[in-house]
């Protein structure tokens, strides 16, 4: 296969040659940002949190045992581009259906391989996450392309959660058992939670199933009346892409929320949650992406290692009393999680449903499951 | 948790001599071990048999015992040192089955030692495989089918079970010995025979044959805090079936979704939490049906591994030095990662590149052994490498392998040609795709050379399509490249333009194959290379893929854009290593390097290592400054000294590997230091130094070069018959024979020449039962100090790599001392000798001649510094870098050191079976023991003892010996070995020869002459001694087998009559019962007041 020759260009006027992947010809502009787990990335690709980023894989062989249809975290292609060293056109595993190249096409996604993935996650460390674009053609320049990628809108203030969010409401019908795990892989549906949806990955909606829960799903701009008119036990706040203080309806209804019924966030749903009690949110430079973050249960002690995929933290300075850091990001010191013990509220800034990852975490949603099994009980 | 306080001392038990399946792993992992145990104000007590580790640096613990790792001497040193604790888990099996003996014994209960890194109970049950299957038929894993049987009967009744073809796995051995893959019923009854005899308990494990299954590894660790983290996964490129440690692998896995990683790391985690390892590291093998995704546990190491020494290298992650820590009470959370120095070691490391994993086989060594790959590990050594594709990784790998090969193909002309084979071809290379042998990669790359399918190849071979199809991507490159230089002709390397050679280089091609596939040659390539501006950068180690900053400079080359590498300003000097070890070239020269660096970094100097074994020290980037993990190529390191600008580069270290470059370095104008290129010519030029020799006076045997074989008889006969026959510049006596007649010198030229009509064959005239000694000295040019002299215990004709030998000499004359000594220093001086120089002497009818001079590091160097206390290599150091030995404190050789060390040999023989085990000039021998004591006969005890061999206090002697053996002085040990009250048995001519010395003698059965014959003797138990000297080139076939059953049932078995004679001193010891146990420093200090 002959591919066309591809740019890739940073808002610093960085310029990154190499071969264009997936849907020839597509200019993909968005964040760049970079994930370092080596297996996953159908999962990565299809996690809506990744909406309006560009993922740079720092493992350099990408697209090795294919896509299947099961291993996906929402209906399509969220990230608005890859950045690969290699991408592979063999693909090798009894799962799989078709090939990442292919899979690419099919979504109208493009990208670029033949980078020097490692140079490009060193700027990406020291200067930040920065704005992008991708070309598989040779007709702009390159100072062209610098103020295209200088165009693109910023992360912070952006609410993406419009885009990726469900139009209507559903009830989760969740497939795909096999790979259940834990002490709760098959249990009977005993809770109903409603979730609302920022961007929710499907994993988190099996392993609420696996947990017992019978999910119904609403999009990001229902209100607490909404939620409670489904007469749940208990609500789920999602993960989600952009910027969590620019979610303005979901803090709205969190705040409504608290205090009424069991709340458990993920991810954005962590970060509304903390916003919803008064507390900030801030932008790190390079975010956290992968699947080795070490955290530590601050009740417990012991050391969880997470999934991660977060452009935005918590600042726990910010946490009204009541407020309990719960967890800590061992790498950097960062908030991971907190709870509001009197209001039977929790979130973590991890990914407890994986996916990819490490299955570490998962019993935050048998504590979730506690926390409504004790309510009700009161 | 902070470190436990309730321990003061703790002893820290090693794994003995390099063998097959357990090598230099265990001295990286034991030597980490040590350090951090020391660094956290511990006491540390060492024992180790292998004097040539570092970990038996007398620096490296407190108290450091080179003893048998037998539960008796543990007690003597447990009792002298009453540790707190015994850390079992850095020593292999060797360590742990010596823990188990200590605990069954009691001795661990009779002197209040704990165990920590691992319990009793958990060894037991990841070790014994029905607790094993049991704990994990609790936990819900899937297994084999199959189980445990210990008789022959009961294993062909589980057979109809399991169906063929069938695991055969004997409990409680290590590398899979006497295991093996049975097909049919009668190769099962033969497995399961040697294998319930190979088991110390008698028991065998047969198993459901999972053969053609994907690989895995994970490396696990756990502290007690019952945090777990995996380190590094692993894939095996070659398929169940083939021992791991005889697989190509891979780091990380690459054909794995997450939902199946994620599957096998839940597994992992509840299996190491099931069996209880409760501080420290473990790896679990896994096996997946790459049709279903089936995945069944296949077996767990509850300690450090040669797994994780390759896991630890290929990520920076420590394992061996993190789980010392957590043995001693941290939390993996408490330890900061060792390379950002910033974040916590309780994290996953996530790398960024490919890690490859080639095994080196040995077999030109074991002519008659068996070739093809099974469950028992063959392999001597590996060589790991770095690549940012697989690709890369995997032709980095082939060529720091140093066979010949200089990557995956296009490395030969021959195999540098375009069209397609003749159907000839095709039939035996399918047939060589269907078994794995020591050079199926290189069938693969035929296979796709001739363009068969990937299904064929996945369908014959069981390599996954995606590494057949990575492997495919490099020959349609190579293939393009040739048909496009063909076109060019006189001009095929300029039609190479720039993004081809870069894609080239990052496909991992090394200049060597673009000469042979241009026909140009190497140097050529590399200016053309360089012209086009394409040159590797440096990458570094970091655990974290590049999302933290680091400081710790561990790089590999990559083409790709970036450079991380940067040169200091400091002064500097490279040393190269010894690359994987082989036999004959091990251990030994790994210390001598890292000794290097130690003296380099006192010195003042940057201390910078490349080499691409992963098992050893000096690839722990802890040791040196700076760490390129890089093949030892001329290209490779040219690469690293035009980006590194050292002020000296040292090839005097690492064995043959480095000496090889030695010319074209200096050629290229890199400051070598130490003994000049002029000078090892020298003395490696037989010519120039058979003239050296006559100018000095000099005597050495008289000998002749030929390259044709009338020429050969002719110089045999003008030096007169025995002759030693070898190919010049080879270490390891590789391809050595003694010839005792025309016949036996016209076949071996007539192969040799078959072989490379090129190369010269060197004949000398062989001293026939001459003794032979060995000096390592070190010299300035000016003066020479005597580090050792050792005697061998052999008569000439055993490779001195094979041959016992005893420091300081037992039965020389003072006067042919002096006469070696002078040579010593007057050989030095005319080589103008710089650092080491290691001479081979002979004396014959009372004249001292020279056998061969290596102004180098040798193979006795660890072993002359730990029985002297003299630390050559670090002085030798001093001198290279200019220091005047005049201006060193060093103390030369004393004969009336008041302790005798030996040093014996240990030999690969029970991993194949049809090997003749009769030593001889070529070199055969894995790794060694040192004894050391205060007299001959315990010294050479307890070197046998750790060699495998102990020798019994009383019993029968079998004597057999050659016609020109049957004399006095072997009636004289037959009589020595009747006076301890030994029965003599022998056979019909030994018998009456001995009557007619009056030595009485049970007559037995030959092999051939009836049964019960000797060989049912021995099988039986009833010998337990065999003395029996061959005659000649080739054991008779009775002898042959005699060997193979004394092995097999380990006997002690001599073959020369000094080794026998030997060891009759050291019966008389056992008898005295007057064995302790002394550590080196102790050792040291009664030499000091002396």
């Amino acid at each position: 296969m002959t591919s066309l020759p591809a740019r890739l260009v940073l808002e610093n006027g960085m310029v990154f040659h190499g071969a264009a992947i997936g849907a020839q010809g597509v200019v993909s502009t968005g964040e760049l940002v970079f994930n370092t787990a080596m297996t996953g990335y159908q999962e990565v690709i299809t996690d809506p949190s990744y909406c309006g980023q560009i993922v740079t894989f720092t493992y350099p062989h990408i697209g090795n045992y294919g896509v299947n249809e099961r291993d996906v975290e929402s209906g399509r292609i969220q990230a608005a581009g890859i950045v690969v060293h290699e991408l592979s056109r063999t693909v090798s595993n009894w799962r799989s259906n078709t090939s990442l190249q292919s899979y690419l096409e099919e979504g109208g996604i493009g990208g670029i391989e033949g980078v020097d993935t490692r140079q490009l996650v060193r700027v990406l460390r020291s200067q930040g996450s920065m704005r992008c674009v991708i070309v598989h053609s040779s007709e702009a320049t390159d100072e062209e392309l610098v103020a295209h990628a200088r165009s693109v809108p910023s992360m912070t203030g952006l609410d993406l959660t419009s885009r990726v969010t469900t139009d209507t409401v559903y009830r989760a019908d969740v497939e795909n058992q096999e790979w259940g795990y834990g002490d709760a892989a098959t249990a009977a549906k005993r809770f109903r939670v409603v979730a609302v949806d920022f961007g929710i990955k499907r994993n988190i909606l099996r392993r609420l199933a696996a947990h017992g829960c019978d999910v119904t799903v609403v999009p990001a701009g229902a209100t607490a009346q909404d939620i409670l008119s489904l007469q749940p036990d208990g609500v789920f706040l999602s993960n989600g892409p952009g910027d969590p203080a620019a979610v303005t309806q979901g803090i709205a209804t969190t705040k409504d929320l608290l205090g009424q019924l069991p709340l458990f966030g993920i991810c954005l749903g962590h970060q509304i949650l903390a916003l919803a009690v008064g507390a900030t949110t801030y932008k790190l430079v390079f975010g956290h992406r992968g699947a080795n973050h070490p955290v530590r249960n601050m009740r417990t002690g012991a050391i969880e290692i997470t999934s991660q995929n977060h452009g935005f933290a918590v600042d726990a300075s910010t946490l009204p009393d009541g407020v309990e850091v719960t967890h800590v990001n061992l790498n950097d010191g960062t908030c991971a999680g907190i709870a509001i013990p009197d209001k039977t509220a929790f979130g973590v800034q991890y990914h407890p449903e994986a996916s990819p990852g490490p299955h570490d975490s998962d019993y935050l949603f048998r504590e979730f499951v506690a926390m409504m099994e004790h309510v009700g009980a009161a | 948790m902070p470190r436990r306080t309730d321990l003061q001392c703790i002893l820290v038990i090693g794994s003995g001599p390099i063998v097959i399946g357990q090598a230099c792993e265990f001295d990286y992992s034991g030597t980490q071990a040590c350090k951090v145990l020391r660094e956290e104000g511990y006491r540390v007590v060492l024992i180790n048999s292998n004097p040539a580790t570092i970990m038996t640096d007398p620096d490296v613990a407190h108290a450091t015992y080179i003893e048998p790792i037998t539960p008796e001497f543990i007690e003597k040193i447990i009792e002298k040192e009453r540790p707190d604790a015994i850390l079992p888990t850095m020593g292999g099996q060797v360590a742990l089955n010596a823990a188990v003996a200590l605990h069954d014994r009691g001795i661990l209960a009779k002197y209040g030692v704990r165990l920590i890194g691992s319990s009793i109970e958990s060894i037991h049950k990841a070790e014994d495989r029905e607790q094993f299957l049991a704990a994990m038929q609790r936990i819900g894993m899937d297994m084999p089918r199959g189980g445990f049987v210990t008789s022959e009967s009961d294993g062909l009744a589980i057979v109809e079970e399991t169906g063929f073809p069938v695991i055969i796995r004997p409990s409680f051995t290590m590398g899979g010995t006497g295991g093996g893959i049975a097909y049919n019923v009668e190769e099962y009854r033969t497995m399961l025979r040697s294998g319930l005899v190979a088991s110390p308990i008698g028991r065998v494990l047969v198993e459901e044959s999972v053969i053609g299954w994907k690989e895995f590894e994970l490396e696990v660790m756990r502290d007690r805090a019952d945090n777990v983290v995996i380190v590094c996964s692993i894939e095996n490129v070659d398929p169940m079936g083939v021992h791991t440690g005889d697989s190509i692998t891979v780091a990380p896995a690459q054909t794995l979704t997450d939902r199946e990683y994620q599957r096998m790391r839940d597994a992992a985690l509840a299996i190491i939490r099931e069996i209880g390892v409760e501080t420290g590291g473990s790896n679990i093998q896994f096996a997946l049906n790459p049709a279903n995704g089936r995945m069944i546990v296949i077996e767990m190491n509850p300690r450090v591994s040669r797994s994780s020494a390759l896991a630890s290298k290929a990520t920076g992650f420590p394992i061996a030095k993190i789980a010392a820590k957590l043995a001693v009470g941290y939390t993996l959370d408490e330890i900061l990662n060792d390379i950002t120095k910033k974040t916590p070691a309780c994290f996953e490391p996530s790398i960024d590149y490919v890690v490859v994993k080639v095994p080196r086989w040995d077999f030109e060594k074991f002519r008659e052994s068996d070739t093809s790959l099974g469950v028992q590990m063959k392999s001597v050594g590996e060589a790991m490498s770095f690549g940012r594709t697989f690709k890369e990784a995997l032709q980095k790998a082939l060529r720091s392998l140093e066979q010949g090969r200089y990557g995956f193909g296009f490395d030969k002309a021959e195999l540098c040609v375009l069209g397609t084979p003749p159907d000839t071809e095709l039939a035996p290379l399918r047939q060589r795709l269907r078994t794995h042998t020591s050079t199926s990669i290189f069938d693969l790359f035929d296979a796709l050379r001739y363009r068969l399918t990937t299904e064929e190849i996945h369908r014959l071979s069981k390599y996954d399509p995606w590494f057949i199809e990575q492997c495919r991507e490099i020959v349609e490159l190579g293939l393009a490249v040739i048909e496009r230089a063909r076109q060019a002709g006189k001009d095929a390397l300029e039609s190479i333009d720039g993004p081809t050679m870069r894609r080239l280089k990052s496909y991992g091609f090394s200049d060597q194959q673009l000469a042979l596939m241009t026909g140009t040659s190497e140097l050529r390539v590399r200016t053309r290379r360089t012209t086009l501006g394409v040159i590797p950068v440096y990458k570094t180690v970091d655990t974290c893929a590049a999302e933290f900053e680091s400081e710790t400079p561990y790089h590999y080359s990559t083409y790709g854009a970036e450079n991380e590498s940067v040169p200091s300003t400091n002064r500097k000097v490279i040393i190269l290593g010894s690359g994987p070890n082989r036999i004959g070239q091990g251990i030994e020269f790994d210390y001598c390097c890292v000794q290097g660096v130690f003296a380099l970094r006192n010195l003042g100097y940057e201390a910078i290592m490349v080499n691409c074994n992963p098992e050893t020290v000096s690839t722990d980037y802890d040791t040196t400054n700076r760490l390129y993990f890089e093949p030892l190529t001329f290209e490779d390191v040219m690469n690293i000294v035009d980006h590194e600008r050292p002020d000296g580069v040292v090839v005097t270290f690492g064995g043959q590997t480095p000496l090889k470059l030695a010319q074209r370095l200096a050629d290229a104008g890199v400051p070598l230091i130490g003994t000049s290129p002029e000078g090892i010519d020298l003395a490696e030029d037989r010519k120039r130094f058979g003239e050296l020799l006559d100018r000095l006076g000099i005597p050495c045997p008289p000998w002749g070069t030929a390259l044709a074989e009338d020429e050969a008889v002719d110089i045999a006969n003008r030096i007169g018959y025995p002759v030693l026959v070898r190919p010049s510049y080879v270490l390891g006596g590789r391809a050595m024979q003694i010839c005792y007649r025309e016949e036996s010198l016209r076949s071996y030229m007539a192969n040799a020449l078959a072989q490379d009509p090129t190369r010269a064959v060197l004949i000398d005239h062989f001293l026939e039962n001459a003794v032979e000694y060995d000096v390592d000295a070190v010299s300035d040019g000016v003066t020479t100090v005597i580090g050792g002299i050792m005697q061998h215990i052999e008569e000439a004709g055993v490779h001195s790599g094979d041959s016992s030998c005893v420091l300081p000499p037992y039965n020389t004359a003072d006067r042919h001392i002096a006469t070696m000594i002078d040579y010593t220093e007057r050989m030095a001086k005319a080589i103008n000798v710089v650092g080491l120089l290691n001479i081979q002497y002979a004396i014959q009818h009372d004249t001292v001649y020279v056998l061969e001079v290596n102004p180098r590091a040798s193979r006795t160097v660890p072993f002359v510094s730990k029985a002297t206390g003299t630390k050559l290599a670090h002085v030798a150091t001093q001198v290279m870098t200019g220091t005047a030995l005049a201006d060193i404190d060093v103390e030369p050789f004393r004969l009336d050191m008041n302790r005798v060390a030996i040093k014996e040999s240990v030999f690969p023989f029970t991993k194949f079976p049809r090997v003749n085990v009769f030593l001889g000039p070529e070199m055969r021998s894995t790794g060694e023991v040192m004894g050391m004591d205060s007299t001959f006969g315990r010294a050479i005890v307890k070197s046998h003892i750790s060699a495998g061999n102990g020798l019994p206090a009383r019993g029968s002697v079998f004597i057999s010996l050659s016609t020109h053996d049957k004399t006095d002085r072997a009636a004289g040990i037959a009589r020595g070995y009747a006076d301890l009250g030994f029965t003599i048995l022998a056979t019909g001519g030994t018998a009456s020869f001995l009557r007619d010395h009056n030595v009485t003698a049970q007559p037995v059965l030959k092999h051939y002459e009836g049964r019960p014959s000797i060989i049912d003797q021995i099988a039986n138990g009833e010998v337990h001694i065999v003395i029996n000297t061959p005659l000649g080139e080739n054991a008779r076939y009775d002898e042959f087998i005699m060997g193979q059953t004394a092995l097999k049932h380990k006997v002690p078995f001599f073959t020369t009559l000094a080794a026998a004679e030997a060891s009759l001193q050291g019966i008389i010891a056992i008898r005295e019962q007057q064995f302790s146990a002394t550590s080196l420093q102790d050792h040291y200090a009664v030499r000091n007041g002396h």
